[in-house]
């Protein structure tokens, strides 16, 4: 590993994300202390309509919520734009103009004015769904990620005129990193000629995921790369701009992989396999980029918030103590597969890059 | 898999495409393109002034190299010029002796032939006086034998018997 | 009897452990005899251990 992040800037981080999570929340108290801690920590893994910092519940049963409401943005017949402290937390019916809406699992329903959630045979809901555009947990998370992103590294850009061509500050830590993935990932996997066109959207990808993984590190614990959505949507753009930038000898490779080496008689049957197995490759690779990302992230969210768990189910010193030195060490852990994650995204995104961009090289 | 697409959020999906395609852009032009031009530009200054070094260095060598051929060159020249020198002296030297023994022969000859001639004139001088000495004495001496007639008769009776009258 | 589908994807990420650790120990031994590849090496060794953990989510998410 090139970046090393130092134990010492692990350490508060690993510290400052306890106490939050500690206070365990469940809108609807139901069984023992195990399904509590299991139902809070997939509460947690989903993105959210508010920014709630922590939540905790009143002697007299009353939920107390400390964060701040996001605006909900719905498509139904026109566009609904409302606070979601309306929708107080799943507890209580939003009524907009003349429509309700009311939380249910996450997920936004068009109710009556009841709040009256329709279940079928399946536990499935029946309830009209509004298309849902609003600014959740998540959303904000990456808006903030993105203002951080633009201002750090025009700041940094802008230093270079100031200063002649020396970075200052935080780009003395940061442009180390831009010219690894320059030399390390673009050159090596895309080619001297043609990995310039490229070099935006592998920075950005890379500060942006690893932002975000570093982001669900901090107390705030914003599970952004962990949902399948962001993930989808990163990898549909490396997808897009794979094909987009397909040379003439990447089309060929797939639908004709073997080339003049046979005669078109003896091509026709293997072809009959391999074509469907190339063309199913085309889209196996950006999915196995979305689910890899998805699947660390959401992991390492699991594994640290049930190492925390852990210390509520022992309530012995000898328990706590085991379960803060684990989720300590995993902490650490995750630090370096923040750092990882977005380095293989990267990577890989560079090497799909570089099978599309190749011209009559090697096969 | 049932699980993956129902959390599936259309919503988060399309914020986060928009934003991180517009991040994309923006920051290309704001941030990327700057800062690796920047980069290129300080790198390529890097080996600029890396080459501009290695070319002074080898100017220097070769400046050196030529400056040890200009100090071997003027050595050289000296040398010759010293060895020329040398044999001009040796050469003048040899002339003048040359010339000093012909100067000396031609005035010892000149010499020789004065003395030549001084000792010839002095020859005929000598000659000159002892043929006039001889002829007052012969003059004398004849005087003296003619002063009597007797003798004068002597004399021709002597030549007449030598003349033998037939 | 019937196998649960839990049991399969468990032996998929068996199979995928084995594989990432095979991975990683083979390119630690290319490390120790070449220490001035360490950047190839590892690059390579993150490309195949990110294409055989494909396979170990695909079976995870399959259940």
């Amino acid at each position: 590993m090139r970046i090393q992040i130092r134990a010492h800037f692990a350490l508060p981080i690993a510290l400052l994300f306890m106490p939050f999570l500690i206070q365990a929340k469940d809108s609807k108290p139901s069984g023992d202390l195990k399904t509590e801690i299991k139902e809070y920590i997939f509460h947690h893994l989903e993105d959210a309509y508010d920014f709630s910092l922590f939540s905790y519940t009143k002697d007299n049963g009353d939920h107390k919520y400390i964060g701040m409401p996001l605006p909900v943005i719905l498509w139904d017949n026109g566009l609904q734009i409302f606070s979601s402290s309306k929708l107080q937390h799943g507890e209580g019916v939003a009524q907009v103009g003349s429509n309700f809406y009311k939380l249910d699992h996450g997920k936004i329903f068009k109710t009556n004015a009841l709040g009256v959630i329709n279940l079928d045979a399946g536990k499935q809901v029946t309830n009209e769904a509004p298309l849902d555009f609003s600014v959740t947990k998540g959303v904000f998370s990456m808006l903030l990620i993105a203002f951080l992103m633009f201002f750090l590294f025009n700041r940094l850009a802008k230093s270079y005129l100031k200063n002649g061509g020396v970075p200052t500050g935080i780009g003395r830590f940061f442009e180390p990193i831009i010219i690894y993935l320059r030399d390390e990932i673009a050159k090596p996997n895309i080619g001297e000629r043609k990995y310039r066109s490229y070099m935006s959207f592998l920075l950005t990808v890379f500060f942006f995921i690893w932002f975000l993984n570093m982001l669900g590190l901090t107390p705030l614990g914003v599970n952004v790369t962990g949902n399948i959505a962001v993930t989808f949507g990163l990898a549909i753009t490396t997808f897009i701009i794979t094909n987009l930038t397909g040379t003439k000898d990447y089309w060929l490779h797939i639908f004709d992989p073997l080339g003049g080496s046979m005669k078109w008689y003896s091509k026709i049957f293997l072809y009959i396999i391999l074509i469907p197995i190339e063309i199913l490759g085309i889209f196996i690779k950006p999915f196995s980029l979305l689910i890899r990302l998805y699947a660390n992230m959401q992991a390492g969210h699991i594994v640290i918030m049930s190492l925390i768990g852990l210390m509520f189910i022992f309530k012995s010193w000898i328990g706590s103590s085991l379960s803060f030195g684990l989720t300590f060490a995993i902490a650490i852990i995750e630090l370096l597969v923040a750092f990882l994650q977005a380095y293989i995204f990267t990577m890989l995104s560079a090497l799909y890059f570089g099978f599309a961009a190749q011209e009559h090289e090697s096969h | 898999m049932e699980k993956l697409i129902s959390e599936f959020s259309l919503g988060l999906f399309f914020w986060q495409t928009l934003i991180f395609v517009g991040l994309i852009f923006l920051l290309k032009k704001y941030a990327w393109k700057p800062i690796l031009s920047a980069v290129n530009e300080r790198e390529a200054s890097i080996k600029d002034a890396l080459e501009a070094a290695k070319e002074a260095r080898s100017e220097m060598e070769s400046l050196q190299s030529d400056n040890q051929r200009i100090l071997k060159e003027a050595r050289a020249q000296k040398e010759a010029l010293l060895k020329e020198a040398r044999t001009i002296r040796s050469e003048m030297i040899n002339t003048a002796k040359v010339e000093a023994q012909s100067e000396a022969n031609k005035i010892l000859s000149q010499a020789q032939e004065a003395i030549q001639n001084e000792k010839r004139t002095a020859v005929n001088e000598l000659k000159d006086h002892v043929s006039s000495i001889a002829l007052d004495i012969a003059t004398k001496v004849l005087q003296n034998e003619l002063e009597s007639k007797d003798k004068q008769m002597q004399l021709v009776s002597k030549l007449l018997q030598n003349s033998d009258m037939k | 009897m019937e196998i649960p589908v839990i049991v399969g994807a468990g032996l998929a990420v068996i199979g995928v452990g084995i594989g990432i650790g095979r991975i990683g120990g083979s390119a630690m031994e290319a490390i120790g005899r070449q220490p001035d590849a360490y950047g190839k090496i590892q690059t390579a060794m993150l490309i195949a251990a990110a294409l055989v953990e494909g396979f170990g989510f695909a079976a995870l998410f399959a259940v």
